[in-house]
């Protein structure tokens, strides 16, 4: 290859400052049951919500790590280091009322700017609870419900117990179990039905404390007919040691519902970032989760769709990009449970440097079905000589009358195309971020204008310094 | 000797139900690896589930309840007789179980021996080649078995420059209730010479079950052709391992097919580690699926060295309560710069209770690779089957019609020089499919 770029850094500093801890509320370091008691008591929560998280706490413990299959990276978490609760009271309704080092944060994270500008709601999660929440009058009125997962339990029982730990288990994973038990923040989202909400309500996550675990749990319904979008944005400043964040996400498309969920990580590169996501379709409804993975030192995200209704429709659309000692293990889930499911999964992803990029798909379509359709592909480009990359899709079909098909490919930056670019005067680096922005492009148009424009900006600042 | 892991997950606690016999006539050497092998057989787990090389796998082929090591009888002129199918070879072996009841060959130079023999006259490079590849795709507990329990093989030699025209054949009989065999075949290419072998494997009666653990080995040196054609056809209750690795130096190339047709569980591996520029391994296969049977096949490309190329087309078609496993992967070393690398798994599912598990993959450590792979899995196509009978012809025809085109794709990347081993494969195919009228709906 003509071009050889080394010393590639995307540029992850846009998050990476912090402000003193100022926490009124620590749960200390280290999980047991007493942890969870601190929380419980903290956040007054109900007693079942006690039972719910003790239960987990017990799965937790006796869950073995996953690294049968994952990575061995799993094994440098030290969960007695890992402070579970941190927060400093209530959330704000109004900017003004947020304490000012937590509201310049999201200043310069220019969530406020956003929010007057193209968002229906907010929210902005510092370390365990959320500062700041807030939608659009227009939208209550209308009966949409936007809280921090708290309060969605405590205000709304009936509606938040129905799906609550339905679609993800507590024991699906270890680390939905740890999520169960010491969840804290995140969103409840409730659309009534045939409620179209035309702008996307966002959350941001932020870690301000070293050695911080955020596990935020984030439940989104979509009652019939409803539409709705949901966008979230991570950060954390670099800290010495590494910080664990451990989301569970549950999205419910009730019949005719649609959802669309979209995720930019740009997490500080010390970040673990294990998170469970799964959406469950009912009739005709969609779900599409759009997901891209910038930052992290290890991500693991697999997000799903259980097709439960007939032509139900799951789509996941992935672009992951991982940098030096990064390691991004993201996927799809794709389970068929009705006739006339349809899936999509389009993943695409780059290694740059000794950055490592996986993918791991699950598509499954039991008996007896009719007419289900999956189709997958995965496309992956090298940049150095010590990047790498994986694919561990697994595809299982029973009976007639379904087709699946999967396609992956592995390829580098031609270097004719380099060397025409830069025959026509274009710098090296140039000629290397317009390359790698084409190979991502066709995703990277289906973010919200905002989004495309911060990612084409991201890809292009790493490639600046990537030709030495 | 328990399996811990077994035991602990509370499945039923399996053994392995014989002892290693006495072992004569061999080299010191050999039996010390004999030994070393039955203790690591006996020390390594058996396979569980939730291992990733037995994901999804049934583990049918690994049960041993009730095996035996006897030799059965039977009558060698019929079994001779009966062990006919190409025209025109190089040379033949013939064996029951574990015993060689013939072996000629033609060609001059063509070394074709049994395992002592070869022992004898071929000592070092028995010591080079004989199951010196590290297994890696799951079955380690059996090929340990299999070197502690291996009685004869088919060792065949090519030497330099030669270039053979008819297929050296082997054929591989199966004998006795529950009685465990260990095949094994060897081939060595010296430089520069050409060599096909195919080799049979059927049972003497189709009521009998057996457990079948075999090893087929080939070595392609320097600018080296090996073509290896497997064609499986054990009765309906037999399981069996057949595992490969295909070690290819420099400018050589390797050719290797399986035909599976019978056997109740299946468990096939194959290695091809690409070790010299300039080398390229074919990987193919056919599978007729049907009744309970499950193949469970699982491949790795490895490129250890720059400018290599691998392609492999794996092809399956179920009917009944069929299961079939494909788990791939394609591995780029580190500095296997310039790979290219292909690799495509197709399903045709004839039936609703048919299942088929796919899962290539992919590790890419060099960069400038060009690497590529494709699993899809879907159902007769309605307008082809529309077509034909619009055109007069059954449907029961039509769909074997469709099947067989399916599979034949693997057939005609066999080299082109050997038309009259593709058309004795047609053939078989095509008596397979036409065996039961009404099979493949």
């Amino acid at each position: 290859m003509a071009t050889a770029p080394t010393n590639l850094n995307i540029d992850r500093n846009v998050g990476n400052f912090l402000y003193p801890e100022q926490h009124t509320r620590d749960a200390g370091r280290g999980l047991t049951s007493k942890t969870i008691d601190y929380i419980v008591n903290v956040k007054e929560e109900p007693e079942w919500i006690r039972d719910f998280r003790m239960k987990a706490l017990k799965i937790f413990q006796e869950k073995p790590m996953p690294t049968h299959w994952a990575t061995n990276d799993l094994e440098n978490i030290v969960f007695d280091n890992i402070r579970y609760y941190l927060s400093r009271g209530d959330t704000k309704r109004t900017w003004d009322e947020v304490p000012d080092d937590v509201k310049e944060t999201f200043e310069r994270l220019g969530i406020p700017e956003q929010e007057r500008k193209f968002l229906a709601g907010v929210e902005a999660q510092f370390d365990s609870e959320a500062a700041y929440s807030n939608v659009k009058e227009a939208l209550s009125d209308q009966g949409v419900i936007f809280v921090g997962s708290t309060e969605g339990l405590v205000k709304y029982p009936e509606l938040f117990k129905k799906w609550f730990g339905k679609v993800i288990p507590t024991g699906d994973n270890k680390f939905s179990a740890l999520n169960s038990a010491v969840f804290s923040g995140g969103s409840f989202i409730y659309v009534p039905p045939g409620v179209k909400v035309k702008h996307p309500l966002q959350a941001y996550f932020r870690i301000n404390a070293e050695n911080f675990g955020q596990f935020e749990r984030t439940l989104i319904i979509a009652d019939e007919g409803s539409e709705v979008t949901y966008m979230e944005g991570c950060t954390a400043p670099k800290f010495e040691s590494s910080t664990l964040h451990s989301a569970v996400v549950e999205l419910v498309a009730m019949p005719r519902a649609k959802i669309q969920y979209i995720t930019v990580q740009n997490w500080s590169s010390n970040v673990f970032n294990l998170v469970t996501k799964r959406g469950l379709a009912h009739e005709e409804a969609e779900i599409k989760w759009i997901d891209c993975n910038i930052g992290s030192r290890l991500t693991m995200k697999y997000p799903g769709v259980i097709m439960k209704g007939r032509k139900a429709r799951g789509e996941v659309i992935s672009i992951a990009l991982a940098g030096d000692d990064q390691h991004q293990d993201t996927g799809a889930k794709m389970v068929h449970a009705a006739d006339e499911t349809t899936s999509n999964i389009v993943s695409k992803s780059i290694s740059i440097g000794t950055g490592r990029s996986t993918y791991r798909g699950l598509v499954h379509v039991p008996k007896h079905l009719k007419n289900c359709k999956n189709n997958t592909e995965c496309d992956a480009l090298l940049i150095n000589q010590g990047s790498r990359t994986d694919t561990y899709p697994a595809i299982t079909v029973r009976g007639t009358g379904n087709a699946c098909q999967h396609e992956a490919s592995v390829s580098q930056v031609s270097a004719e195309q380099i060397f025409y670019m830069m025959q026509r005067g274009l710098t090296e680096a140039q000629a290397m971020s317009l390359s790698v922005n084409g190979f991502v492009n066709d995703l990277v148009r289906q973010f919200p204008m905002e989004y495309s424009v911060e990612l084409k900006r991201l890809i292009e600042l790493e490639m600046e310094g990537s030709v030495g | 000797m328990l399996d811990p892991k077994s035991a602990s997950a509370g499945e039923k606690i399996v053994t392995i139900p014989f002892d290693q016999p006495r072992i004569d006539g061999f080299p010191d050497w050999f039996v010390e690896r004999k030994n070393l092998a039955w203790d690591k057989a006996l020390a390594l787990p058996f396979p569980a589930r939730t291992d990733q090389g037995w994901r999804f796998s049934s583990l049918r082929a690994t049960k041993l309840d009730g095996a035996v090591l006897t030799q059965p009888e039977f009558d060698t002129d019929e079994v001779l007789s009966k062990s006919q199918a190409c025209k025109t070879t190089s040379g033949k072996m013939v064996f029951v179980n574990d015993t060689c009841i013939h072996q000629s060959g033609a060609a001059e130079g063509l070394q074709l021996l049994t395992l002592e023999e070869a022992l004898e006259s071929h000592g070092d490079l028995l010591k080079e080649h004989f199951m010196n590849r590290q297994p890696e795709l799951g079955s380690q507990k059996y090929l340990a078995m299999h070197e502690a329990l291996v009685q004869t093989a088919a060792v065949c030699l090519v030497p330099k420059n030669l270039e053979l025209n008819g297929p050296i054949e082997i054929f591989r009989w199966q004998a006795g209730e529950k009685v465990a065999s260990f095949p094994h075949t060897l081939i060595i290419a010296e430089p520069n010479s050409k060599v096909t072998v195919v080799e049979h494997f059927c049972s003497l009666a189709n009521e009998q079950g057996g457990h079948v653990f075999g090893v087929n080995d080939v070595v392609a040196m320097e600018g080296s052709k090996i073509c290896y054609i497997g064609v499986q056809d054990w009765s309906f209750r037999t399981t069996a391992f057949h595992i490969n690795s295909s070690e290819l130096h420099r400018d050589s190339s390797v050719t290797h097919l399986v035909m599976n047709l019978g056997g109740s569980a299946i468990r096939g591996e194959s290695i091809s580690r690409l070790m010299g520029p300039g080398s390229r391994s074919d990987m193919l296969a056919l599978n007729v699926a049907e009744a309970e049977q499950e193949y469970d096949q699982r491949t790795l490309q490895d490129h250890v060295s720059p400018d290599t190329n691998s392609d492999l087309l794996y092809k399956n078609v179920l009917a009944d309560k069929a299961r079939t496993i494909f788990s791939g992967l394609i591995m780029v070393q580190p500095g296997a710069h310039r790979t290219d690398a292909y690799q495509k798994a197709r399903n045709l599912l004839l039936s609703d209770e048919a299942e088929a598990n796919s899962m290539p993959g992919l590790e890419i450590l060099a960069d400038d690779v060009r690497c590529s792979h494709g699993a899809t899995s879907g159902e007769l196509d309605a307008t082809e089957l529309f077509y034909m009978l619009s055109r007069g012809i059954s449907e029961a025809e039509a769909r074997r019609l469709i099947a067989f085109g399916f599979l034949n794709e693997a057939l005609l990347r066999l080299p082109n020089h050997e038309t009259e081993l593709v058309e004795m494969l047609t053939a078989r195919l095509e008596a397979h499919l036409a065996r039961r009228p009404a099979s493949l709906d």
